[in-house]
């Protein structure tokens, strides 16, 4: 087992694709001979050759429409696009396309395609290079939408991402490439070879889409978190010496709601943490789930924490990125309530 | 192995992945940029049709030669507009500009600031282009067109606060570095998303012209952005409706890794791009302040005669990495700047000034070193309005201020939420 860094790990997870299954093609801006601006896909044109691995115009539209092309020939496109800030002009091509592919063609056409984008903050990116859209990907039928927070999970959520029949919108946290975030920016960062979850297996192995994992067991509330927050939750936790429970969701859609219900259940509080704007964010979702599913365990309001519902701006980048501090705060609001 | 028979073609079917015409080791080449002698290429009538000028998408005006003189019909267009003190000035926009990239790109090394883009080597398209402009015109700009806003007399110390989000900068520390909106010297306030803003720049122009007003307005994109859908939905309105602007494409050959010919260059010019939709484009050495200044005259002349969009490609080279987060040792031969055979701006300016007017090397040396030092002063002022690492940035609360002209109860609330904590901490 080695320790790899989440983008070696993602880059690995491509590797063990493209050398099992010749129809695993990948392209995007910047992802042939560079590598990608982040190098995850770095070593895999000299590996595979330009047809399997090559640099696409700067047109999010066209390079996901190709996908979707590619994918309904039968090839397995797993396509980059540079930032999750610049999918917008592919959402067409995703929600109206790709989504509904299956649905409309009555299974006479699909699309396996995978559409892997960095998302989030902490990088002092400002408004284009920051934003954490799970929730306009999670509204959509016909799409699944996972976000790993770790490097193992990254490996094996990606597998099942490129092995898996439908589109799936792949959101790679860009604060936890190189390490482990939970959102004291002004300490030194810890890299993942120095960290248990840094561990990566060598060759295939899946991690079921659709299943979340306790990162943190505990009994007097429920942390839903996922990508960079579920670092920010453990540190808060553990700051404010709170018993919490934190799970890593993993996948927002399809959601595990049998771990979710059982931990509220237990607990009987819950605050809901994500870096996106509040205001019909997917911690709406959550929340009203928990609502409907846990009711008669709740002993407080479901909380959420999310970024304000501003654009994400560039100096005040650490006012407005919901770290340790207000999570704690949340946590000790809920704990208290009555 | 499939054998198509009706076309003759024997074997399987196989698509075409450009490449640069160098990497990383490989000697540079660009002998497939043809390079017309300067003075050659002819400069049409204002009113000439596209159809009648065609010929100009695929050739390059170039004014000065290698000697430095001004030769042929684009420098006798000029005319009037050929003044030394004209180029005086625009050789000092340039130099003001590059010596202020480096500062910046000094700065940004020092943790002054997150980000900046150079734009080392293109100067003479923006300064140039900015001095056929006129009060109230509009700049749709790219990250890259720092030069426009020089030329049009920015105050440096703003543009400056700006990039360190500091105290006096006058985005509220909203925006990133270098991402400038300054309405008042014609610069529109720049998104950072590819290609956006090029038919936002054609709706300006349409906007100018049904108010009967005589203002025009100019886009801007890179050549790798012209892959995006805005720039042909830009290039679609500009022929429909033929309002009063510029559509700028400043080829730099590379889109951080990606050559000009993952954008489409290899079987045509992107000044060609206008052919299709039917007006008059030019392809402009874009390293030549004097074709830079005769060209954009020539558009921008169009634009307020009622004549239409303009199409210019302007070819040039970036010298410098796309950004701070970039490093083009990792996909571009080393040397490849130095082989760029339209040199450098700077360069073919001042040759130009020293052999026609009283401009002389040592004249040179000193305002550059006159330059820089006054760029250090400036530099010291907006320093001392604070740095994005030290002093006090513009107030936290100030991200909740205009994202609606009236602000919504529902962020008032996140507002009392977020100072309630503030003073808690």
């Amino acid at each position: 087992m080695a320790r790899m860094t989440m983008i070696e790990a993602i880059r690995d997870a491509m590797d063990v694709k493209m050398g099992q299954d010749e129809d695993v093609v990948v392209f995007g801006e910047d992802v042939g001979y560079f590598g990608g601006v982040f190098r995850c896909t770095h070593g895999l044109q000299a590996k595979y050759g330009k047809e399997r691995c090559f640099d696409a115009p700067i047109n999010e539209s066209a390079i996901v429409g190709a996908g979707i092309g590619m994918a309904t020939y039968g090839k397995r496109p797993c396509i980059e696009i540079q930032f999750a800030d610049y999918v917008l002009p592919a959402y067409d091509q995703i929600v109206s396309e790709a989504a509904r592919m299956r649905h409309r063609s009555n299974g006479e056409f699909t699309c396996p395609m995978v559409v892997r984008m960095p998302t989030g903050g902490g990088i002092f990116g400002g408004q284009t290079h920051s934003q954490s859209p799970e929730a306009i990907f999670t509204h959509v039928s016909g799409l699944k939408t996972v976000i790993p927070s770790n490097p193992y999970d990254a490996k094996g959520l990606l597998i099942a991402a490129i092995e898996d029949d439908d589109p799936v919108i792949f959101l790679e946290p860009k604060r936890l490439y190189n390490g482990p975030f939970d959102g004291h920016h002004e300490l030194a960062v810890t890299p993942w070879s120095k960290h248990e979850k840094g561990e990566v297996p060598e060759g295939h192995y899946t991690v079921p889409i659709g299943k979340a994992q306790i990162v943190r067991e505990g009994s007097d509330v429920t942390i839903l978190a996922y990508g960079t927050m579920v670092f920010v939750a453990e540190a808060a936790a553990r700051e404010q010496g709170i018993d919490a429970e934190v799970i890593d969701l993993r996948s927002l859609l399809p959601l595990d709601l049998e771990t979710i219900q059982k931990s509220v259940e237990k607990t009987g509080r819950c605050v809901v943490v994500h870096e996106a704007t509040l205001t019909s964010g997917f911690g709406a979702e959550l929340a009203a789930l928990v609502q409907q599913h846990c009711f008669y365990s709740l002993e407080a309001p479901v909380k959420r924490v999310a970024g304000w519902d501003t654009p994400y701006p560039h100096a005040q980048e650490w006012d407005y990125f919901p770290g340790p501090k207000r999570v704690g705060a949340a946590l000790k609001a809920t704990l208290e309530a009555k | 192995m499939a054998d198509n028979k009706e076309s003759g073609h024997k074997g399987p079917l196989s698509i075409h992945i450009p490449e640069p015409p160098g990497r990383p080791g490989d000697k540079p080449d660009f002998s497939h940029i043809k390079i017309p002698k300067a003075g050659e290429t002819r400069c049409p009538d204002l009113d000439t049709k596209a159809e009648d000028m065609r010929d100009m998408a695929y050739s390059i005006v170039r004014v000065l030669d290698r000697k430095g003189n001004a030769v042929g019909p684009w420098a006798e267009y000029l005319g009037d507009d050929l003044t030394d003190e004209t180029l005086l000035r625009g050789l000092k926009d340039m130099m003001v500009t590059r010596a202020f990239d480096q500062r910046m790109q000094t700065a940004q090394r020092q943790g002054k600031t997150s980000f900046y883009v150079q734009c080392t080597g293109e100067e003479a398209i923006a300064t140039g282009f900015q001095r056929m402009m006129r009060p109230g015109d509009m700049n749709f700009p790219t990250y890259r067109q720092q030069g426009l806003l020089i030329a049009a007399e920015c105050p440096l110390i703003d543009m400056m606060n700006q990039i360190y989000s500091n105290e006096k900068d006058p985005l509220d520390g909203k925006q990133l570095p270098a991402l400038y909106s300054f309405k008042d010297h014609g610069f529109f306030t720049i998104s950072g998303n590819l290609g956006t803003q090029y038919v936002q720049a054609v709706g300006w122009a349409m906007a100018s012209a049904i108010s009967g007003d005589d203002k025009i307005s100019s886009a801007w994109i890179g050549d790798g952005s012209t892959a995006e859908t805005d720039f042909h939905s830009g290039m679609l309105f500009a022929s429909v409706y033929k309002p009063p602007v510029v559509l700028n494409i400043v080829n730099n050959q590379w889109a951080i890794s990606s050559s000009n010919a993952i954008a489409g260059s290899q079987n045509t010019t992107f000044a060609a791009r206008a052919l299709g939709y039917g007006f008059p484009s030019i392809r402009v050495d874009g390293n030549d302040y004097l074709a830079v200044l005769a060209a954009s005259k020539w558009a921008t002349e169009r634009a307020r005669r009622n004549l239409g969009p303009t199409l210019i490609e302007w070819v040039t080279y970036r010298v410098a990495a796309h950004s701070t987060s970039d490093d083009p040792t990792a996909y571009r031969p080393q040397t490849e700047s130095d082989a760029w055979p339209l040199g450098d701006p700077i360069e073919r300016l001042k040759l130009h000034l020293i052999a026609n007017s009283d401009w002389t090397e040592e004249r040179h040396t000193q305002a550059k070193a006159e330059i820089e030092s006054e760029i250090i002063r400036i530099q010291k002022e907006a320093e001392s309005h604070g740095t994005l690492n030290k002093g006090h940035g513009p107030d936290a609360e100030m991200m909740f201020e205009g994202v609606y002209k009236e602000m919504p109860e529902h962020l008032v609330r996140q507002r009392i939420e977020f100072e309630k904590q503030g003073l808690e901490g």
